[in-house]
């Protein structure tokens, strides 16, 4: 069952591979376009080890972990 | 007894498997679609991450710098190196029902390299963690990807820990945890005002996942105005999934707003959800506030209990209060200071930001035995606490 999935996976990789050069979306929003998105105001980790050690203040007190957001790599504590 | 825990560590090896079948297989079609559509991405500029910060409730105080440096070798090449300290002076709840207040310290070390090549970004990391009874290594590794004209990055990681856990003031013991976590993230622009963001993680442990000092307690079966304290006891393996979506939109005038929401679930029978919002404001060139709400809530493990009904009553036990039912607030607030194109000689940009968060917990099925009162077992107020996190950071470009 599991060889029958990956084979079929595998095989539609393959043709979205072969077919996405002919795809007629294009990136909608243009470099030039991106002043807002590049202004600090907008970045979601902005305060660098400050915003990764809030993640680790909560995982020490709550159970959920993950997906945090950020750079990964798992903080190392428990 | 021996054949189940074969049978348990069969299962979460084949779980690990499939998931990462799985999510290889996705990186793999992402990666198959966005092909055609690549562009260029860029390393971090070289800078120095200086972080000073304090928590202080429910008893503890734990408090320390923080210190990163980045440079980079050339155009490709960037190097990371952290120290992180803990200073740990703790009598918090579970201290005083059992044990005496004490002070401990936790260093952290980490190395990382990050290599850019035409539209990816590989990175590979160390970390090490250490203090008197527990130290934790972990090595990850990361390929970040942009595509369709830089609007969407997709970013895979995988990370290894590998723990020794101690006893202070028993030598002869030592115990082992494993962990894995398994990475998938989606960050897409989605107008000129907004990005969206999308993520998954699976984690899954395997060895000794419970603190070798916390007991829980079951009722004296010889007098029922008390109860006596026995081991934790937690199952060797754990599985969890997270999956996240974040939105941040810029609003008409300097000013943005971010909202995020995520789910988390897990084999011991845990299921939490914690939502987020976010306001920044600028006031100026330099100067922005901000200020967020978040709100967490999650289901107790299934073999939790806060009073076990008597000794041995099932084969996992634990009181831990990490894993009852519990909610929690946070409100936060910050003020920014930011310096482009600054006049310090060696300086590009400077970055000041004092950061105020104030938690508040509060336990649903997590009794406080220290209460003051004669109280019966499982009659003693329901536990909660409030906690101040400050965070000083500063941050220079150079």
């Amino acid at each position: 069952m599991r060889g029958v999935s990956l084979t079929m996976l595998l095989g539609l990789v393959l043709v979205l591979m072969s077919t996405a050069g002919c795809s007629d979306i294009k990136p909608w929003v243009k470099p030039y376009e991106r002043d807002k998105l590049a202004d600090p105001v907008m970045s979601l980790s902005r305060h660098g080890k400050a915003d990764v050690y809030m993640h680790h203040v909560y995982q020490a007190r709550e159970s959920a972990r993950g997906s945090e957001g950020g750079s990964g790599g798992g903080c190392g504590c428990n | 007894m021996a054949l189940r825990a074969v049978l348990e560590v069969v299962v979460a090896v084949t779980e690990a498997r499939r998931i990462h079948y799985g999510l290889a297989l996705l990186l793999a079609l992402l990666l198959a679609l966005a092909a055609p559509l690549v562009s260029a991405a860029t390393l971090p500029e070289d800078n120095v991450d200086m972080l000073y910060h304090r928590y202080d409730g429910g008893g503890m105080v734990i408090d320390g710098p923080s210190v990163l440096v980045r440079k980079n070798a050339g155009p490709q090449v960037s190097f990371t190196g952290q120290y992180y300290v803990d200073s740990v002076s703790a009598a918090s709840v579970d201290v005083l029902a059992t044990a005496s207040p004490y002070t401990e310290e936790r260093d952290e070390y980490s190395l990382g390299v990050d290599y850019l090549h035409e539209d990816a970004i590989l990175s590979l990391g160390y970390t090490n963690s250490s203090e008197n009874d527990y130290e934790a290594n972990t090595v990850y590794f990361s390929v970040s990807q942009e595509f369709f004209g830089g609007m969407s990055t997709v970013t895979m990681g995988y990370a290894n820990g590998w723990d020794d856990v101690g006893r202070v003031g028993n030598d002869n013991f030592s115990e082992e945890a494993d962990r894995r976590n398994y990475q998938l993230g989606l960050s897409q622009v989605l107008t000129r005002n907004s990005l969206l963001g999308i993520d998954l993680e699976v984690v899954s442990d395997e060895g000794f996942l419970q603190n070798p000092y916390r007991q829980n307690r079951y009722r004296d079966p010889n007098d029922s105005t008390s109860f006596l304290y026995q081991p934790e006891r937690y199952p060797e393996t754990r599985t969890s999934t997270s999956v996240a979506t974040r939105a941040l939109y810029y609003l008409p005038y300097r000013a943005s707003i971010r909202g995020e929401y995520r789910y988390f679930t897990d084999s011991w029978g845990i299921d939490a959800h914690t939502v987020e919002l976010a306001y920044v404001h600028a006031l100026n060139n330099r100067w922005t506030l901000e200020g967020s709400v978040r709100y967490y809530t999650q289901e107790a493990a299934d073999f939790y209990s806060d009073l076990y009904e008597f000794e041995n009553s099932q084969t996992h036990l634990a009181r831990d209060k990490e894993l009852s039912t519990l909610s929690g607030t946070t409100l936060g607030t910050g003020a920014v200071y930011e310096w482009k194109q600054t006049s310090l000689p060696g300086i590009k940009r400077l970055q000041f930001s004092l950061l105020l968060d104030w938690l508040n917990f509060e336990y649903d099925d997590f009794r406080d035995v220290t209460a003051k009162g004669d109280f019966l077992p499982g009659e003693e107020p329901l536990y909660s606490f409030d906690a101040l996190v400050t965070r000083a950071s500063l941050i220079l470009e150079y």
